[in-house]
């Protein structure tokens, strides 16, 4: 931090003066793209309907309460097939991420044009949200669970990659050279001095992962693509708003409880 | 019998890290090699098993050229030299007799080592070794639980379970305490005697290297500048190697470490 | 070499990480009951799998090379208008994010005030965008302002736990030093937790911007504005040409936006 001279002597500044400019010329711009970006959406908005919306918040949520119990019973399948998108489409993804993410590693990748292409497929992967997958497979394999689950497990082949191939190249080389100078082939560098380093991150990718699948299959219904967001959709159609609510709480109740477990693993395994 | 015949290596920064060494080491001598840091102790006891290759010269263990060969007679070779690191670099999370029987892994195949199926008698010599080392009780620990003496002692067993002719030492008293050093030093020594070894130990510890070693090389810039008997490092060798300093302290105290040890009397 | 030392075992086995022998098989066995059953009762039609092999493959070849060209403007539109919408919903997650984070921190909140805070982190860390975006529809009409409510809820999920967070582990001591001054409530915000904290804010809003921006991208498709929208409209009229040009668009933002992110976090510290 610089003194600076002024008329009264030397006195003392957190930046220099040009440094402290930018700074304002940051916030100015960053100023000025909100105020831009702002126009842009109330030029697009009825803002009849949005002052009307205190009303509507009112009389939908009137008419949600109290949830229909009785719905319930309709809801475990649909809770079930939701779990099972998400534990198989991670289980999926997690099978493929290993190799993709050894092939992604600087450290353990076979050649640079490797390397360049399994980043894209991690970027490619991770970019596209896994309700636009399975918008695109429900095109192809038709709509169903066997959609969601491809969606999430394509979605998540990014998220696990990137964070396995981080750990990857993160890794402490020197056990990876003491097996080298006993001998070892490369795969066996890679089964002593690697896999052990990164197996307590693969597992908790895992885990971490499943966790937000459940999140990210309770909408895919939406789309078609199974799950309980096929009633959730559904019922908001036919403006059964008390089956909404019960909807709503399920989904709740499934986010707490797999949020929970995977705390759980998590702790158990680290 | 190892053979080094003007080994040279320059990294790719442009950095000479070894200048024309040649060195002869005959069957079960143990060699200390000395110099301050950046002087190529490391890079020269790379260059012997390949860890780094050199960029100039020929390295011969027994009638067999090492610089010329291909990947496959590599790891055949690096089987015949065990080595053993400054810190440890056992693989953490795996068990103690895992990290004993990694080095056996230049004999088995993949999937021998993957099922970690070894052979009878590698499992054997494992648990021969770790006793040799006062090890049996730690046999199915994490070798992250292990100390740092109890390590280096994990690193000597994956080495000698290698069969080695030679073992190549790079500062194995770096990150230990002073009596756990000697202990370890000690070892290596008696070890090397019971099976006839030829070592290579780089270390920093100038009163250790006296101690333990019967011959000493000391190395400058990547040139030999010293190579005799412990004895012969007079202050003006190690003004020589290291720079100006008093040095007269320090070869006193070897004498009389080496004297307490040798008593029995505990550091 | 020693002979006689014979009595060394000659086998070993890696100890298990699930010692009990019971509990380990119990756990695979159940692990392959679970599979067996998902899916088994997962309900696949094998026939219009096959029949849709064909459109994939149609839908695939569209992006070799894709139509970039965009003759209505339609894309570089609903493009925009998605970025906008991200841009704005970070600004307006994080100003919101302040207050409530502030409230949420229990060192610093009263009990009632902690206690709401933390309920509207929970409700908007539990459900997917796309579920707040379907309400926002109902309440705020479709178009981007709907959009903008969702993502701005899901900011403040995010930024006001951490910053809760932050501010509860945050050293004590150097809290009180700034204090023990004598200065104000507002004075001790500025000085004692704000610079502590802003620099990781910065760089954590950027990656919030990414995310918002790919949530952008899914909104659209129950009405809430950005292109969405037209994703969903391309693929049910198969004009797989403007699916593809969507998504390498997206990518293309993805990847820009990561490259930005990086070179300003290392700007900043």
């Amino acid at each position: 931090m610089p003194t600076i001279k002024t008329n009264e002597g030397p006195a003392w500044r957190k930046r220099t003066p040009l440094k402290q400019w930018l700074v304002w010329a940051g916030w100015l711009i960053g100023l000025c793209i909100a105020v831009y970006a702002w126009q842009l959406i109330s030029e697009k908005t009825i803002w009849m309907f949005v002052f009307d919306a205190p009303s509507q918040m009112a009389d939908i949520g009137k008419r949600m309460a109290p949830p229909d119990w009785s719905y319930m019973s309709k809801l475990w399948r649909p809770v079930w097939d939701t779990l099972n998108i998400a534990t198989i489409g991670t289980a999926i993804a997690m099978v493929l991420a290993v190799p993709v993410a050894f092939l992604a590693a600087h450290n353990t990748t076979p050649h640079k044009s490797v390397r360049a292409a399994m980043l894209f497929i991690i970027v490619a992967s991770r970019s596209v949200n896994s309700l636009i997958w399975a918008l695109l497979l429900v095109v192809i394999v038709g709509p169903g669970v066997l959609a969601g689950t491809i969606a999430i497990g394509i979605r998540s082949i990014g998220g696990c990659a990137k964070l396995i191939y981080e750990s990857i190249e993160e890794i402490d080389q020197k056990q990876v050279e003491a097996i080298k100078a006993t001998g070892g082939s490369r795969a066996q560098q890679m089964i002593y001095g690697i896999v052990p380093q990164i197996l307590p991150t693969i597992a908790g990718v895992g885990v971490f992962r499943w966790d937000i699948n459940v999140r990210g299959s309770t909408i895919l219904g939406i789309v078609g693509a199974g799950g309980i967001g096929i009633q959730l959709n559904a019922s908001i159609n036919v403006l059964a708003w008390t089956q909404v609510s019960t909807i709503l709480i399920v989904i709740l109740g499934t986010v707490f409880v797999s949020e929970y477990i995977s705390a759980k693993v998590r702790g158990a395994i680290i | 019998m190892l053979r080094l015949q003007n080994l040279s290596k320059r990294y790719k920064t442009g950095d000479l890290a070894l200048n024309n060494v040649s060195l002869e080491i005959p069957d079960g001598q143990l060699v200390a090699l000395i110099g301050p840091s950046g002087a190529g102790k490391s890079t020269l006891i790379r260059c012997v098993n390949r860890l780094v290759d050199a960029t100039g010269g020929y390295i011969y263990l027994g009638d067999r050229e090492i610089n010329s060969l291909s990947s496959k007679e590599l790891r055949r070779v690096r089987r015949r030299m065990g080595m053993i690191f400054q810190e440890y670099a056992l693989v953490e999370r795996l068990t103690v007799m895992e990290n004993v029987l990694s080095g056996r892994l230049g004999y088995v195949n993949f999937w021998q080592s993957l099922f970690r199926k070894y052979p009878k008698e590698s499992v054997h010599e494992a648990y021969r070794l770790l006793d040799r080392v006062d090890l049996m009780h730690m046999v199915d620990k994490r070798a992250d639980e292990l100390s740092g003496g109890q390590r280096q002692r994990v690193g000597i067993c994956r080495a000698l379970i290698q069969d080695p002719e030679l073992l190549l030492v790079d500062e194995p008293t770096a990150s230990l305490d002073p009596k756990t050093s000697r202990q370890i030093m000690r070892l290596i020594r008696e070890l090397c005697a019971e099976r006839g070894l030829a070592a290579i130990i780089n270390i920093h510890d100038v009163a250790l290297a006296q101690m333990f070693s019967e011959r000493v090389v000391g190395l400058k810039q990547g040139e030999i500048v010293y190579d005799g008997s412990p004895e012969g490092l007079t202050p003006d060798v190690l003004t020589e190697i290291y720079g100006k300093e008093d040095w007269e302290k320090t070869i006193e105290k070897a004498e009389d470490d080496d004297a307490m040890l040798d008593n029995g009397v505990p550091a | 070499m020693n002979q006689e030392a014979s009595h060394y075992a000659e086998t070993w086995k890696k100890p298990h990480f699930i010692k009990s022998s019971f509990l380990r098989y119990s756990i695979y066995l159940a692990t392959i009951a679970y599979f067996f059953l998902a899916i088994y009762t997962m309900e696949v039609n094998w026939t219009r799998v096959a029949e849709g092999i064909p459109r994939g493959a149609d839908m695939i070849s569209k992006f070799f090379p894709p139509d970039l060209s965009d003759s209505r403007g339609v894309i570089l539109d609903g493009i925009l208008e998605s970025i906008w919408m991200a841009v704005i919903a970070t600004i307006g997650g994080i100003l919101l994010s302040v207050p409530i984070g502030l409230g949420a921190a229990r060192n610093l909140a009263p009990t009632w005030i902690y206690l709401f805070c933390r309920g509207i982190i929970a409700v908007s860390r539990t459900f997917p965008a796309v579920i707040l975006a379907i309400f926002s529809v109902k309440f705020f009409g479709f178009g981007p302002f709907a959009g903008f409510v969702a993502l701005s809820i899901e900011t403040i999920g995010f930024f006001a736990k951490l910053l809760a967070e932050d501010i509860e582990n945050m050293s004590k001591s150097q809290a009180e030093a700034v204090r023990a001054t004598g200065a104000s409530w507002l004075q001790w915000i500025n000085y004692a937790i704000q610079p502590q904290v802003l620099p990781r804010m910065i760089g954590l809003s950027m990656y919030r911007l990414d995310i918002n921006f790919r949530e952008s991208a899914v909104v659209g498709i129950v009405g809430a504005g950005g292109i969405g929208a037209h994703l969903l409209t391309s693929v049910q009229r198969y004009e797989y040409a403007t699916t593809a040009t969507v998504l390498i668009s997206i990518i293309a933002i993805v990847i820009t936006l990561e490259y930005t992110s990086g070179y300003l976090r290392k700007w900043v510290q």
